[in-house]
């Protein structure tokens, strides 16, 4: 689909605003519905929007294969490691309580880690799942 | 400051240890992170153990949201030895694993295998730690996901299949068994195990009540694979690398015994699920036909993995009927037999990869005269054979000796005779492995095979060792069994 112009311009104007919005969805978790899964499938839904306009090959370039994998275990790491700080700083695992001076801020503190976490792995895992669909086939030669 | 965190680290160290394998990626690293993991999670649950003992119940608040409310990790007796057996198997399997997964699983699938081994025990951890029984549910669900890729792992194509058999079967289970914890979140408010069942006792045996009860049984019996619902099981075992069949035989089964215990005693009461309902009768009838039918059926295998496969379904029988009896002897038999099945289970399957390694396959044709070539590991399978058959000084005898006594307490003196007849056909099986490995001629090209990889057959005597030492010393096993008994007829959690 790459020599149709009208969708490579498109493309290129929606997915920047697509990355936007999942920023928006991510950090306004807080106050509407949304939150670290809904921004990372429209993270995710960004880059395959640009892979179904450019080709695959194209948007392995744009985030490797590696980095997809990366962030799957990342963000379960993110998660982990504010679980781990409530411990270092004297609470029970996963304490939003004690991250700040008080427990309110800690909470917002605490739920802001997650949900960083949860949208590295959930876009994470949504491209994985993506490249795995797609690849399938190239790989081993066939149609 | 270590101390009191314990039971968060219990699940969260295994579970940490999954990404980072992932992250690292070399087969190396990530075999030695698995190990470290699962021989942290061993130690931790050794210390709740002690501290259980001492001081009764631990509770921990996850992110010190107050109980009812937040989700409780909540240690006691029966908890605290599941604890001890899980994560003893997993802190065998994971030494046990690097030769065995090196020879079975191409190069690049070897950090996916340990990572989701990791997982896997994490999940077993927390279906057994976590007081919460909707965390039940979610810990459940990490645990079946990532036994169904070990399966998947398997060298043969045939464990495509049958993790794909195990994953309809299981997920079916899985949704069972949330549809009745929704049930009892209609009539109760509350998600914790120890409030429902306050809060139960006020409202009894009400029809939805009853209904989240048959859920949870059903769901529940898919994934211990109680006879008929067992036909996942054969396949899974006889086609998944060597050392995700230890880890699954030896505690993915007994972790749903515990959960099923869990609800029928803490949850719902002796008095609604023994006393009211028939559910003692169906129990003890099915497992009957469970050990008959699986006991039968396993002497035609050709296979001697899929053959101890049968065998499992037959045990896990046994465990159900010391559950139907529903006394303190049947209770105990079941919680000592969880934890017997799980080491002589453990031993065989290690073994078992040991011979599959050097001979390349289990085959019966594969196993004639094996003794000659395979002379530790031979005698390794024969002494863990006699305690599946419950053979007097192993540990297998201790359970069925608990089982008999439940039964003659309880009147069914045909039911103590049946335990005995069953044995017979145990014998039977275990006979035929030792017709073929030392009175059989060898076959063609044996005398080329060699012993098992050291590292592979040190653990693998380790659980050999403990079938023969807890057949003797039953201070931990019988005396834990019997507290976790008490505690679970006592109503009181």
């Amino acid at each position: 689909m790459r020599r149709e112009p009208v969708l490579r311009v498109v493309g290129k104007l929606l997915i920047p605003y697509m990355l936007v919005f999942a920023l928006y969805v991510q950090f306004h978790g807080d106050f509407s519905p949304g939150g670290g899964f809904q921004a990372g499938v429209i993270t995710a839904a960004a880059i395959i929007f640009y892979a179904l306009i450019f080709g695959l090959p194209a948007a392995r370039r744009v985030v490797p294969e590696a980095v997809v994998e990366a962030m799957v275990a990342l963000g379960v790491l993110i998660y982990m490691s504010v679980g781990f700080a409530g411990l270092a700083l004297g609470g029970n695992y996963l304490d939003y309580f004690v991250l700040a001076h008080d427990p309110v801020h800690g909470q917002e503190r605490g739920i802001f880690w997650v949900e960083i976490g949860v949208l590295v792995t959930v876009s994470g895992v949504m491209l994985k799942i993506f490249y795995v669909f797609a690849g399938r086939g190239r790989e081993s030669g066939g149609g | 400051m270590i101390a009191e965190h314990l039971p968060a680290l219990q699940v969260v160290v295994p579970l940490a240890a999954a990404p980072l394998i992932v992250l690292l990626r070399q087969p190396g690293v990530a075999w030695a992170l698995a190990v470290a993991a699962s021989v942290f999670a061993f130690g931790a649950s050794l210390v709740l153990a002690a501290e259980v003992a001492r001081v009764g119940v631990i509770s921990y608040a996850m992110g010190n949201w107050p109980p009812p409310w937040g989700i409780e990790y909540r240690v006691d007796a029966l908890s605290a030895f599941m604890l001890v057996l899980v994560s003893a198997i997993g802190a065998l399997v994971a030494p046990y694993a690097l030769r065995s997964v090196a020879a079975e699983l191409p190069r690049e699938q070897h950090y996916l295998f340990y990572a989701v081994f990791c997982l896997c025990l994490a999940g077993l951890l927390g279906m057994t730690i976590t007081g919460d029984a909707f965390n039940v549910f979610v810990f459940m669900e990490i645990a079946s996901l990532s036994m169904y890729v070990l399966i998947a792992l398997g060298r043969d194509r045939r464990a495509l299949l049958a993790s794909y058999q195990y994953l309809l079967l299981g997920t079916i289970g899985a949704t069972f068994y949330v549809i009745g914890v929704g049930l009892l979140y209609l009539v109760t408010g509350t998600l914790n195990i120890a409030d429902m069942a306050e809060r139960l006792a006020q409202v009894g045996g009400t029809r939805p009540v009853l209904a989240a009860l048959a859920f949870i049984t059903v769901g529940l019996s898919l994934k211990l694979a109680l006879f008929p619902l067992h036909l996942w099981l054969p396949n899974a075992y006889a086609y998944a690398p060597s050392a995700a069949t230890a880890l699954l035989a030896a505690t993915a089964t007994k972790v749903s015994v515990y959960v099923l215990l869990r609800f029928y005693f803490t949850v719902f009461g002796a008095g609604l699920v023994v006393r009211t309902l028939p559910v003692p009768e169906i129990l003890i009838g099915l497992s009957i036909a469970a050990i008959v039918t699986a006991s039968l059926v396993a002497l035609w295998q050709a296979d001697f993995k899929r053959l101890l496969a049968y065998s499992s379904v037959a045990q896990v029988g046994y465990i159900t009927l010391g559950i139907g009896l529903a006394s303190a002897d049947g209770l105990t038999a079941a919680v000592v037999h969880l934890f017997n099945h799980g080491i002589t289970k453990g031993a065989l399957f290690m073994l078992v990869g040991g011979i599959a390694l050097r001979a390349g396959g289990v085959n019966f044709a594969r196993l004639q005269g094996l003794g000659r070539a395979m002379p530790v590991t031979c005698l390794g399978v024969t002494l863990a054979g006699l305690s599946l058959i419950g053979v007097p000084g192993t540990a297998g005898f201790i359970s069925k000796w608990y089982l008999v006594l439940g039964a003659l307490e309880a009147g069914h003196w045909w039911l103590a005779g049946l335990v005995v007849l069953t044995s017979l056909i145990a014998v039977a099986y275990v006979w035929r492995f030792v017709e073929a490995a030392y009175l059989s001629a060898p076959a063609p090209g044996a005398a080329r095979i060699a012993e098992a990889p050291l590292p592979m057959l040190a653990v693998s005597w380790v659980l050999v060792a403990a079938c023969i030492w807890f057949g003797f010393d039953t201070s931990f096993t019988v005396e834990g069994a019997r507290r976790a008994a008490a505690l679970m007829l006592g109503g009181a959690p």
